[in-house]
């Protein structure tokens, strides 16, 4: 898509800042950090036309450690300063990321509301089922029973949210799964992804080694999807109804028309921005 | 968790124990009784509501939890737990207070009594997740009671108190107790536990909507739009907005009542709303809030015993502000230099610096005075610098006072 302009030469490398990351060793998000930098080099998309925006908590660093553009956002506000960006600025390739607790607990509004907006930019969610960086409790997508959250030591007894569903129900354009563990299948997806036009929805499953350890066994559990994905949301809907939620690959291509006010960008040139600032 | 580290001394049958400031305030909240309390982590306030619901857990307390989406959910959670007669409370800070700003500009809007800690920490932006007063400094507006701690035993003691003053019924107003994130919430230190049947007795029975009860009898709807289009004009409004001002001014009056019974029956004295610390004979004064204040003590105690006459004023209570008091607290000095761990962007100095200006004014004093700002994102504040404060502010005396602030931590 027009955004992605062909440009060759890039690796993996050149999108990663010097910045080592303070994730604990082990952490899946060191993986998903690899995919994204082999998802932009396979695209060739030149790094100062990326803009990579993420909310609060350990998967949200993320931006720091590349060295695209980068923006650090509050908790749970990657999609709507996304959007301001993207709709600002349609030439850049735009990402929000971050995780289960940013987007779906107090960003969850938000998440909907894009998908419906379906604005052209990509949406990566590293999955833990925890707030990793308060320390591990329960978010939208743990499961009721699990009893280690010092927050809920009983469990939440609440149903899970469940990303992909309500990502189709509000009308994202894309929606995929991966894991972690299997970086070259997560760097495809989030390339498939940004190639797609409109809002596309990539769930990466992301352990927590530090407050879920269990969730190293994942990889056991783990399976690619036994049908290619669909364009027809009925059928899309039938099948992730039904989804255990280790599936992974394209689940869902629809063809709906991006959402762009206007084509054009509101700053011809990035010089115009230049002035000298002094703090 | 906590662990005993006395026997009860004979007098009160109170236990001793050694807590972190997060840990005894949620178990003050225990002693209160609340009948509802929601949730979302944020540090350094986690480990406090993880406090509160393992009490819950462990049958220590009866309350519901609610573990809400997000900040915005939790006071409004609240707010409905409270028009339905629940005693409520919750605790967050920096960006968790933000986020929270409508509900928590309505609260006491509505006459609420929910009772919330604020485990300081400094503002959202640059980003940081250490202590520092710009997050409850920047809500100081909103109409909520506020009330710093310097100590673990008064996170305690004066979270009880809260729920007492946020209930009275010249009050009916939300409380704040600060509480300073890092210092406070993790510091642990000796705790006297007050009796649960004391506490009982000292807060007496829950009244926190008798004026907007779920009442079959007498129902009625709440907060529907005043002035103007349909309404009865501006005058409902002006009465409510009346009627929270003066509300402001009553707590002034009952959180020093409470402090005086609290005193009588625990054997434990805070000044209720500003502390004077060795002001008999002073010439010239520093300020403080919270827990900086410690240091600040001891410096002045160095700087006595070197012959300075320098005296302190700590403010308990920020909000309402405690005019009268500290018009009585300064009255004697000849120059004053405040100490703030935030910034008013609008005037370029400390917040507590700005609201002594005007309490100055109405002394009819025009006193040398400095704002120095310290101990932002968890900047350590240290005899070292507090010795360079009382410095400053003693050059005052015979010296041109700065009309910019000065930053503590610049060079740290
Ligand atoms: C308004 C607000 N509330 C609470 C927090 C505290 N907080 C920071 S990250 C986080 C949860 C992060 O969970 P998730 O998005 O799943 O990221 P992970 O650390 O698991 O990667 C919370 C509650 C905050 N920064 N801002
Ligand atoms: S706490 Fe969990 S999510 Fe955060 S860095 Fe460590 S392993 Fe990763
Ligand atoms: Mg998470």
């Amino acid at each position: 898509m027009e955004a992605v302009s062909a440009c060759p030469s890039f690796s993996a490398r050149d999108y990663k800042s010097d910045v080592k990351p303070v994730w604990c060793p082990g952490c899946g998000d060191y993986s998903v950090l690899s995919s994204i930098t082999k998802a932009m080099a396979e695209l060739s998309v030149p790094p100062e036309n990326v803009a990579l925006v993420s909310g609060i908590g350990c998967s949200s660093r993320i931006p720091a450690y590349t060295n695209v553009f980068g923006f650090h956002g509050v908790h749970g506000r990657a999609l709507p300063i996304a959007t301001g960006l993207k709709i600002s600025r349609p030439e850049l390739t735009v990402i929000a990321s971050g995780g289960d607790g940013d987007g779906f607990s107090i960003g969850g509004n938000h998440f909907m509301h894009a998908c419906r907006r379906n604005v052209d930019m990509t949406y990566i969610v590293m999955d833990n089922e925890v707030y990793g960086m308060t320390k591990g409790q329960a978010s939208p997508t743990t499961a009721p029973d699990w009893e280690k959250s010092k927050l809920t030591p009983e469990g939440t007894g609440i149903n899970p949210f469940r990303p992909l569903v309500i990502a189709l129900a509000s009308g994202a354009n894309f929606i995929a799964r991966s894991f972690s563990g299997d970086p070259n299948h997560s760097a495809r997806m989030i390339a498939e992804a940004i190639r797609h036009p409109g809002f596309s929805f990539v769930q990466i499953l992301s352990p927590c080694v530090t407050f879920r350890p269990e969730q190293r066994d994942w990889k056991a559990g783990i399976r690619q999807a036994p049908v290619d994905a669909t364009t027809d949301a009925a059928r899309a809907a039938r099948r992730l109804m039904t989804d255990d939620g280790f599936n992974i690959g394209v689940l869902f291509r629809g063809d709906r028309k991006p959402f762009q006010p206007s084509m054009k960008a509101r700053v011809e040139s990035v010089r115009d921005l230049e002035k000298e600032f002094r703090i | 968790m906590s662990t005993i580290i006395e026997t009860p001394p004979q007098a009160t049958g109170n236990k001793v124990i050694l807590c972190e400031g997060n840990e005894a305030a949620a178990l003050a909240v225990a002693l209160a009784r609340p009948d509802m309390v929601a949730v979302y982590p944020i540090t350094p306030q986690s480990s406090l509501v993880e406090h509160v619901a393992k009490l819950i857990a462990e049958g220590r307390m009866d309350a519901d939890i609610v573990d809400a989406e997000g900040e915005h959910s939790v006071l409004s959670a609240l707010q409905g737990g409270a028009l339905a007669g629940a005693r409520t409370y919750t605790a967050t800070c920096g960006p968790g207070l933000a986020f929270m700003f409508e509900p928590y500009f309505r609260t006491p809007g509505m006459r609420l009594p929910l009772v919330m800690t604020i485990v300081t920490r400094d503002g959202i932006t640059p980003q940081s997740v250490w202590g520092g007063h710009q997050d409850a400094m920047t809500v100081r507006e909103a109409g909520w009671i506020q009330i710093y701690c310097e100590s673990v035993q008064e996170v305690l003691d004066t979270t009880v108190m809260a729920f007492k003053i946020a209930e009275h019924h010249d009050v009916m107003l939300p409380v704040n107790v600060c509480l300073d994130g890092n210092y406070l919430s993790y510091g642990a230190s000796r705790v006297e536990m007050p009796d649960q049947a004391e506490v009982d007795e000292f807060l007496g029975d829950k009244n926190v909507n008798w004026h907007v009860a779920l009442d079959p009898l007498r129902p009625m709807a709440v907060d529907p739009l005043t002035g103007g289009s349909g309404g009865k004009g501006p005058s409902s409004f002006v009465r409510y907005r009346r009627g929270q001002c003066r509300g402001m001014q009553n707590a002034l009056r009952v959180i020093t009542e409470a402090h005086e019974e609290w005193a009588q029956r625990f054997g434990r004295r805070f000044a209720p709303l500003v502390e004077s610390y060795r002001m008999d004979d002073a010439e010239f004064a520093l300020m403080t809030l919270g827990s900086m204040t410690g240091a600040a003590k001891d410096t002045v105690d160095e700087a006595r015993e070197a012959g300075k006459k320098v005296g302190l004023v700590k403010i308990k209570t920020f909000s309402p502000f405690p005019v009268e008091a500290l018009k009585q607290a300064l009255s004697g000095i000849k120059a004053l230099g405040v100490v703030d761990r935030a910034v008013d962007f609008r005037w370029n100095c400390g917040p507590m610096y700005r609201e002594t200006l005007g309490v100055l004014y109405r002394l009819g004093r025009h006193l040398p005075t400095a704002s120095f700002i310290g101990g932002l994102a968890g900047a350590d504040l240290t005899l070292e610098h507090f010795h360079r404060v009382i410095d400053a502010t003693e050059a005052l005396l015979d010296g041109p006072a700065p009309d910019e602030p000065v930053w503590l931590n610049a060079n740290d």
